[in-house]
């Protein structure tokens, strides 16, 4: 088990509706979240913990291009310069025969690269065993956590009580 | 909140008015309680069966392929027809998981998990086609252009048959990875209710999923941008399956109809198994509350518009048969309907133009008996598809001193009929290991799909619109 060692206190909510007002309570009320952990991914979360905008899909992007130009220049490379043949009268550099491969190249670049590196930044791995606040929040709980360095036990409580967590626990992770 | 607005005219996606917590009881119940007798018999009979498949593959890579009844004229018979087979299969669950993610259709969240782990046996079962039909299965990694000591000597980058393997190997791949990552939050979720090995065997599964809300966002990006990825992918793989056949020059195959004639088909018989399979598994693993009538009523519609497309696409091809005015292409479809395989161009037409016509009528849509063998139908018809279309055409070819019967051998068959007890078998294994309906997306949808919230059992309906327009207007 990986240890953050950080002294945590979580409150439990039992519904999304519930959860969102109170990330957005906690945000007026400048706590500074931890993190929120959920069952299956809130619409609109993001938003109201003000994260910014995955850029997972820019380096998509990049990956995508970079398996486009291994196919297309590798080919070229290969049908032209290190071995041409004519095939059917065709020529050396018979590019719209190229479209398929570059673009399975391109999607095949862009899918495994994404998905590595999707893994890597969020530090999942098979193998991996990350702390965990509550077992339920993969069921049916929703749970909001602060650092007890950052926000004090106080303000922690009064907060839970007002946006209506169901219980509220302390744990070392 | 969690999903919008809800048309009034929606019908409940998960019945039995579900907490999430009764999601993941009744979604993990699954994995986690002893097989039944008829899991284990069903396991019995795809295990053998595959066994038998694979000692006529073993067989075959023996003796050589003369095992088989190709010969000079038909040098293509079973082992493409079943490769074009089972990868059109796996198309549906392509569809299912990524062109119906792009279009929000809610009703995906019941079947797409199944369909997924579908396509993904079907491409391996595919997959052992092209191996074993080269004969010389040692050497097929010559299909990819590594740097080689032949001089370097490369594959030839003009040929159909090598867009095929760059298509078949990424399109494989990508839906494994689009498949795991949709499964890694519900490993998650199973891990947490297992204990000892079982926990660390699913806490490997689950990569160390947490849930945490930067984690789902990503998830969600990720998830997204490959089904956009996926879309396109799916539908180049069978374009260029047909270009297998529409780039050479034998009549009946040159036709620049096949690409979306083939999507179409692969569609229409991928929907086919999945109704094969979700009929079983909604019955044996009583999920009838998540995999609902409504879904078996949306997949039918799916059958009907593509095997109506299907249809469509035969007629056209006959006709610019007849249009030609080119006596090869006129004769290569009059024997195909009149010539010595009538009867499989028969049974094509039957299974899959005019048996699907039976869904206009609600009452069959809605019925698991008719579609499960509506299913069976389409699924032989497709198969007829492809037979007429490789062994009817080769075996009547420009020269008549060549025309030629083919019927396959017992290894043929044995190989063929492996394959099936391949693909139940890896299935049967999948629903005991992992969970068959995407928990995480069957809760992210149940506010918006959950029959207490829409349809005609929703209690409290009116308060609860109430509630998000006033809501709304608070914002």
């Amino acid at each position: 088990m990986r240890k953050l060692n950080k002294d945590v206190i979580y409150g439990i909510y039992s519904d999304e509706e519930i959860l969102l007002h109170a990330v957005r309570d906690a945000r007026n009320r400048h706590l500074e979240i931890m993190d929120v952990y959920s069952p299956f991914p809130v619409h609109g979360l993001d938003q109201a913990l003000g994260l910014s905008e995955s850029r997972l899909h820019q380096a998509g992007f990049v990956y995508g291009t970079i398996g486009a130009l291994i196919g297309f220049l590798g080919m070229t490379w290969m049908m032209t310069c290190d071995w041409p043949i004519i095939f059917g009268g065709k020529p050396y550099w018979p590019v719209p025969s190229f479209i398929p491969i570059v673009f399975e190249m391109t999607v095949l670049f862009s899918a495994w690269g994404m998905t590595i590196t999707f893994y890597t930044i969020c530090g999942l791995w098979p193998g991996v065993e990350n702390p965990q606040l509550d077992l339920r929040t993969t069921d049916d709980k929703f749970c909001i956590a602060f650092d007890r360095n950052e926000v004090p036990d106080e303000a922690a409580r009064r907060f839970f009580a007002d946006s209506g967590a169901d219980e509220v626990n302390y744990k070392n992770i | 909140m969690s999903g919008g607005i809800v048309a009034p005219v929606r019908r409940p996606l998960v019945e039995g008015q579900k907490t999430y917590h009764q999601i993941t009881e009744d979604l993990c119940a699954p994995t986690e309680r002893t097989p039944s007798t008829a899991w284990v018999l069903a396991f019995i009979l795809a295990a053998s069966t595959m066994a038998f498949g694979v000692f006529c593959v073993l067989w075959t890579i023996w003796m050589g392929i003369g095992t088989w009844n190709l010969n000079r004229t038909i040098g293509w018979g079973y082992d493409i027809t079943n490769f074009v087979w089972w990868i059109g299969i796996g198309h549906a669950g392509t569809l299912i998981s990524a062109i119906l993610m792009l279009f929000r259709q809610r009703w995906r969240t019941g079947v797409n998990r199944a369909a997924e782990a579908m396509t993904i046996f079907a491409v391996i079962c595919a997959a052992i086609f092209p191996l074993i039909h080269v004969g010389r299965i040692w050497v097929v990694f010559y299909f990819f252009p590594y740097p080689n000591t032949r001089g370097a000597l490369w594959p030839n980058f003009n040929s159909p048959l090598l867009w095929d393997v760059f298509a078949i190997s990424t399109y494989f791949s990508v839906s494994l990875l689009f498949w795991y990552t949709g499964l890694v939050p519900d490993f998650a979720t199973v891990r947490n209710r297992a204990k000892g090995l079982r926990k660390k065997i699913y806490n490997s599964l689950s990569f160390g999923w947490t849930g945490s809300a930067k984690h789902w966002q990503r998830w969600e990006s990720l998830s997204l941008v490959l089904a956009g990825l996926s879309t396109p992918l799916v539908l180049s793989v069978h374009t260029i399956v047909s270009f297998d056949f529409a780039t050479s020059v034998i009549p009946g195959w040159h036709t620049t109809i096949f690409p979306p004639y083939f999507v179409a088909g692969a569609i229409f018989s991928g929907f086919a198994m999945v109704q094969t399979l979700m009929v079983l598994t909604r019955k044996i693993l009583k999920l009838e509350e998540y995999i609902t009538i409504e879904h078996i009523e949306s997949m039918n519609k799916v059958i009907l518009v593509t095997g109506t497309i299907v249809g469509v696409a035969y007629l056209t091809e006959l006709f610019i048969a007849w249009y030609s005015g080119y006596v090869y292409e006129q004769f290569a479809f009059f024997n195909r309907a009149m010539g010595v395989y009538w009867w499989s161009y028969f049974g094509m037409m039957a299974c899959n133009v005019i048996s699907p016509q039976l869904f206009w009528v609600r009452k069959f849509r809605r019925s698991v008996f008719v579609t499960f063998f509506m299913s069976i139908f389409v699924n032989i018809g497709m198969w007829f598809e492809r037979f007429v279309i490789i062994a009817t055409t080769l075996a009547r070819d420009y020269l008549p001193s060549s025309w030629s019967y083919y019927r396959p051998t017992w290894v043929e068959i044995g190989i063929f009929v492996g394959t099936i007890g391949l693909f139940f078998t890896l299935y049967l294994i999948f629903v005991r290991v992992a969970p068959v309906v995407a928990i995480a997306e069957v809760k992210h949808i149940l506010k918006v799909g959950g029959d207490q919230f829409i349809g005609d059992k929703a209690h409290a309906q009116k308060s609860h619109e109430h509630h998000a327009v006033h809501h709304h207007e608070h914002h």
